[in-house]
């Protein structure tokens, strides 16, 4: 790790002042430090704002839900209204990681990690994501590559709380000292690779994001994350499934079905959730949504177990999220 | 230890005069043998008269035996513990390894001229001699004036500094020029007549004193060391005469140690006297390495190990970080710490070599082996000592057996001793090839294993297991998987084998002092596995007075020299030397009070931490009291391991794992529901400690079995998962219930009459027996590990296999 200055901020403003010449955020640190250890970013100044105490907190208003960006997993998964209201988003931020890293990372850092790909995690690889021009994973190995908008950078989408956020359509408010206030929305947020593998979003260098907000969900909203992975500790997902549902009694009047680990960016399924508009919830139809997700999936030599992984990914988590199956045992976090 | 040897290690001179019976100055002693509640009896041993009284069993002793608290708990969980990781002292630099950054090449030039300009560096050093990996049997045919780069991630030069971020940057300005050479990442393509060659000609690695290494004796042609070849009765026409053949590939990865701590040292050089903190193994192996490299008298090296975060078989020897730390210290007279990060413990310092075996065992009807035929290649990297014929040789009685073992060479970090050298890889086809064939003859699997595994202790084991509910829940028929829906439940099991081996570099002493305090010395270190405890229990048992009040000072070569702790050997081999010294010194003790009791050293004993007399002479005294009366400060006595008193007898032990699996056959995972774990160890001194060691020992199976894998990236030769994030170790929520059952298995060996632990903990054994689970949850063999999603959907579209019920 190379040296740097460490500013450490308790404003908005004194934050967004610092953030010039190079200078990176460092929120919960967790992604962070594992970027600078391995060599990949060496920024010569760091700006903490950690300890910014207005981006902080859960607030319930008319709309829905505003989330400071340092509200940390771990609060947000504990939050009654966000359990009762939004068991998407409790689900995804309580089973991310592990209970001491959620304890750490933040809302804002969460969305904002690098992406998982080891060939872009390792010092020892130059590739597309660093600005070089080729990329590893097609001729290497690629057991845990993204099976869908893989052509350019294979590299997958680490966030789980993007996945609940991006099914419950969230919002993102970005901040600038000179630009002042934007808002974007979630599913505008991220940069495909093929745009440009080297910038994952549409944040700014002098931009800090300050919260998030989620809509109020339309009343008979049931949702539900799992997230699956080699392990059920310590470990990133192979397959995970974001499900929201409008219901009306047993029909489905609108479904968002929508994926992590299976692309560069979150990924939502028009052809999933097509299958249960208008439909009751059985798993017959769960089992056809999670069939229908993998439409136009290109799994490349090493990650075809992944397209057979996502559909029951699905299916059990439309279950789980119309309350006909318990949260599945085989899941992780 | 090599797969194939069974002789303990011992001194053939103490070994001669022992095998001589009866020999001088031996008495023949009544000695507990066999498993209390099954086969528990005396037997005869001739027996040392210089030996102490013979240990009763457990149940009637105060301390050994018993579980008090570890010694070092309240330092460990409160942070307190100080590990080589942690020394700072004063003047102290730090060193950085500058690793190879291309697979295989000849270093043209190192140029360290910007390094050692910048501001903080004091001593740059290019490594000039390897430690570790094989060496070639021509050194000629490589000539070179570096050490020719083999792997990406080989040591090529250190730097110290005062500050490890200044090493840190320092070691990026060292300049090295390669002259790259092709390579070489994949077993079975370096198998291939054109691969691009490791070595230029046959080349060989020595073991540690951990075992690893592979036979020197060997063909090698191009990549392949080997075969090694043994051959016992006739099997081919054991093959003929069998009524049924089970054969079967397997495959299994390569498993990095990542000990928590990394191996480093902090070296001291100092002109009469160089000291190094090492997390090691082996203090006297620190020690001997430096002493033959820096060709120094081992009285002017001390080295010293207070507290080690683990080492599984990889931490002896000073090593690359050893030897380097020690010449910068040399070069800039200040102490240097020099510890590996991460990355360079999973590229450089060791691990479990891959295995693709191919197995064949042909039976009788009634199970009766009558063949056993084992072809194995495996990659120790450019290492050897990828064997792993072990099971196949000693678990089953087999008249006829053919095994041929080979290594494989491939450009990546050498191996080293790891828990159970080969024998998980070995267990994981053995041991599935036996269920195997008792689900081809309809037999049930413990049945079958009663009839071919003649070891009365696996058998007690055994039938512990036959009686036990999880056993009595397994549905015989495979793939009838009690679950429902996509989840299949099944039973397995598997047992394992290790070998006794006792080291006879075992001492200790033991002090009285005439305040009536108390200690034992030894050399010895404890690795994580609570020896501390044990040589405390074995003094409080001979003084009577509680471990508690046991000064044990250990982990210091300044002190008698204490075993290195591979193969299973720290306790066996030493807590008869600390018995034996305790004994003696409590036999001076008494001497040495008696006159001043008016007494005979004979009238007196230790016992309820009093010293009382035999004929009532006189009135119970307190121990330290009594201590006041000696005549002089201290009295001591220093003992050394002797020979077991009957080697030729019990030279192995074991155990025997069942896995409780469920399948989730859609997600193609499998849940370790429950693992059920009988094993034995000799007298079990401290019975807590024996289950952490099969709890680490099944935890770090299972973790072999699903999870972990050394991926090289076949086209570049990096591995991909140098850290602990993509290198997937088992966490807490893929830890099932574990339920270890110890027995007590008397074998009337020692003073004390402990075998060791650390290997035969379920290490050995989880795989297979996860496997077996597997098997009779689907219906399905799943021949190759670690049994991931991807794998595990894959065995999965295979049919089950009928052939395997009768
Ligand atoms: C083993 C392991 C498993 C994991 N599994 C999961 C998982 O299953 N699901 C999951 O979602 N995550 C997982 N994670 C990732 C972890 O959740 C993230 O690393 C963490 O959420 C990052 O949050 P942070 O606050 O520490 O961010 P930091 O590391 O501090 O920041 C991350 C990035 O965001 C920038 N940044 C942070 N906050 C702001 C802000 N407010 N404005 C502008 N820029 C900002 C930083 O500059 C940095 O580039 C796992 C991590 C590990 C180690």
């Amino acid at each position: 790790m190379k040296q740097f200055t460490l500013a450490d901020c308790t404003t908005e403003s004194a934050a967004l002042s610092q953030l010039n010449g190079g200078a990176v955020v460092k929120a919960g640190g967790v992604d962070l430090l594992d970027l600078m250890k391995s060599g990949l970013i060496a920024p010569s100044r760091l700006v903490n704002i950690r300890n910014i105490s207005g981006m902080n907190g859960i607030q319930s208003t008319p709309d829905g839900l505003k989330i400071g960006a340092l509200t940390t997993l771990a609060e947000i998964s504990e939050n009654p209204e966000i359990k009762s209201q939004y068991a998407i988003l409790s689900d995804a931020c309580g089973h991310a990681a592990t209970p001491h890293i959620r304890n750490m990372a933040t809302l804002g850092g969460n969305l904002l990690q690098q992406n998982r790909c080891w060939y872009f995690r390792s010092d020892d690889f130059a590739c597309l994501k660093k600005g070089k021009d080729v990329c590893f994973a097609f001729d290497g190995l690629n057991q845990y590559h993204a099976i869908f908008d893989n052509g350019t950078c294979p590299s997958v989408a680490p966030s789980s709380a993007a996945v609940a956020l991006l099914g419950l359509n969230a919002n993102v408010e970005l901040s600038s000292a000179k630009r002042g206030k934007r808002t974007v929305a979630l599913k505008d947020f991220y940069v495909k690779p093929e745009v440009n593998p080297m910038t994952r979003t549409v944040i700014q260098p002098d931009e800090l994001l300050t919260a998030v907000t989620v809509p109020k969900p339309a009343s008979g909203t049931r949702s539900a994350y799992q997230k699956y992975g080699d392990k059920k500790s310590f470990d990133w997902a192979i397959a995970d499934a974001g499900v929201v549902l409008e219901m009306n009694g047993n029909i489905c009047r609108k479904a968002a079905i929508v994926m992590g680990a299976a692309s560069p960016v979150v990924r939502r399924s028009p052809e999933a959730e097509a299958v249960l508009q208008g439909k009751p919830i059985t798993e017959e139809t769960a089992r056809a949504a999670g069939k229908a997700a993998m439409q136009g999936a290109q799994p490349l030599s090493m990650n075809g177990y992944k397209v057979q992984l996502f559909p029951v990914a699905i299916y059990r988590t439309i279950l789980l999220a119309a309350g006909q199956m318990g949260r599945d045992p085989s899941a992780a976090g | 230890m090599a797969t194939t040897k069974l002789t303990p290690e011992v001194d053939p001179l103490l070994q001669a005069a022992a095998n001589a019976a009866p020999a001088a100055g031996t008495e023949t002693v009544q000695m507990p043998v066999g498993v209390p509640g099954y086969t528990l009896r005396q037997e005869p041993r001739q027996v040392p008269v210089t030996e102490p009284p013979v240990l009763p069993v457990n149940k009637d002793l105060q301390y050994i035996g018993k579980s008090p608290t570890r010694w070092d708990s309240h330092a460990k969980v409160s942070g307190t513990a100080r590990y080589t990781y942690d020394m700072q002292l004063p003047g102290m630099l730090y060193a950085k390894f500058v690793c190879a950054s291309v697979p295989h090449a000849r270093i043209v030039s190192v140029d360290t001229s910007e390094a050692e300009k910048l501001p903080g560096v004091k001593g740059v050093y290019v490594v000039q001699h390897l430690l570790g990996g094989a060496v070639l049997r021509n050194p000629s045919l490589d000539p070179s004036k570096y050490p020719i780069v083999r792997y990406a991630g080989q040591p090529v030069a250190a730097v110290a500094a005062t500050h490890p971020h200044i090493a840190e940057q320092a070691a990026q300005l060292v300049k090295v020029q390669y002259d790259a050479k092709p390579f070489v990442v994949d077993m079975t393509q370096a198998r291939q007549p054109n691969s691009p060659q490791v070595f230029p000609g046959p080349a060989d690695q020595a073991g540690s004193a951990g075992g690893g290494g592979g036979p020197h004796d060997v063909p090698q042609t191009g990549n392949v060391h080997g075969p090694s070849i043994h051959k016992k009765g006739d099997p081919e026409q054991g093959f003929k005469d069998a009524d049924v053949i089970v054969e079967g590939k397997y495959t299994t990865q390569v498993q990095v140690h990542n000990a928590l701590e990394t191996h480093g040292v902090v070296a001291d050089w100092k002109p009469d006297l160089l000291t190094v903190w090492a997390s090691t193994q082996g203090t006297a192996s620190v020690r001997d390495e430096l002493a033959a490299y820096f060709k120094m008298p081992k009285s002017q090296i001390r080295v010293i190990t207070e507290f080690m975060g683990g080492g599984f078989g990889a931490k002896f020897g000073a090593g690359n970080p050893g030897v380097v730390a020690a010449q910068l210290s040399k070069q800039t007279g200040a102490p240097v710490w020099l510890m590996l990060d991460r990355k360079q413990e999973q590229l450089s310092a060791g691990n479990r070599p891959s295995s693709d075996q191919t197995l064949r065992i042909g039976a009788k009807k009634d199970g009766t082996i009558t063949a056993m035929q084992l072809i194995s290649y495996g990659t120790a990297g450019c290492g050897t000592g990828a064997g792993c014929a072990g099971p196949v040789t000693h678990l089953y009685d087999s008249p006829n057996l053919h095994t041929e073992e080979n290594d494989v060479f491939i450009n990546a970090g050498p191996a080293a001793a790891f828990r159970a050298p080969g024998h998980p890889q070995g267990a994981f086809a053995l041991e599935q090839s036996i269920d195997e064939l008792a689900n081809k003859l309809n037999m049930d699997p413990i049945d079958l294993r009663d009839k071919i595994d003649s070891n009365p202790v696996r058998r007690v084991e055994r039938q512990i297991i036959r009686e036990s509910a999880l056993w009595k829940s397994r549905n015989p028929k495979p793939g009838a998987g009690a679950g429902s829906g996509y989840l299949k439940r099944g039973v397995g099991l598997s047992q394992s084998v290790w070998y006794r081996f006792i080291r006879m570099d075992s001492s200790a002493e033991v002090r009285v002092h005439r305040d009536g305090s108390i200690e034992v010395l030894s050399a010895v270190q404890d690795i994580g596995t609570g020896i501390k405890t044990v040589m405390a229990q074995v003094l409080a048992e001979q003084f009577g007075v509680p471990p508690q009040q046991i000064a044990v000072k250990i982990g210091d070569t300044n002190y008698p020299i204490g075993p290195n702790s591979g193969g299973s050997v720290t306790t066996a081999s030493l807590t008869p030397a600390v018995r034996d010294a305790a004994w003696q010194a409590s036999q001076k003790f008494l001497a040495s009070i008696a006159p001043a009791l008016n007494t005979t050293a004979d009238d007196l004993v230790l016992t309820g931490g009093e010293v009382r007399s035999k004929s009532g002479k006189l009135q119970p005294v307190s121990f330290r009291r009594a201590a006041k009366k000696m005549d002089t400060d201290v009295v001591s006595a220093q003992a050394k391991r002797i020979p077991d008193y009957d080697p030729a007898k019990y030279d192995t032990y074991g155990g025997v794992d069942v896995a409780e699996v469920e399948v989730d056959t859609e997600m193609g995972l499998i849940h370790v529901k429950r693992i059920f774990a009988v094993h034995d160890c000799g007298r079990p001194m401290n019975p807590m400690q024996v289950k952490n060691q099969i709890n680490g020992g099944l935890i770090q199976g299972i973790s072999y079995a699903l999870y972990e894998n050394r991926l090289l990236d076949p086209k570049f030769g990096y591995m991909v998962n140098p850290n602990l994030d993509m290198y997937k170790i088992a966490g807490p929520r893929d830890i099932p219930q574990l339920d270890v059952h110890v027995i007590e298995s008397y074998i009337g060996q020692s003073s004390t009459d402990a075998s060791g632990i650390g290997e035969a903990a379920g290490v050995m054994s989880a795989a297979a027996a996860i496997a077996n689970a597997f098997h009779n949850a689907t219906g399905v063999r799943i021949r190759s590990t670690p049994m991931t999603p991807a794998v595990v959907l894959e065995a999965l579209k295979q049919a089950p296999q009928r052939s395997e019920t009768a």
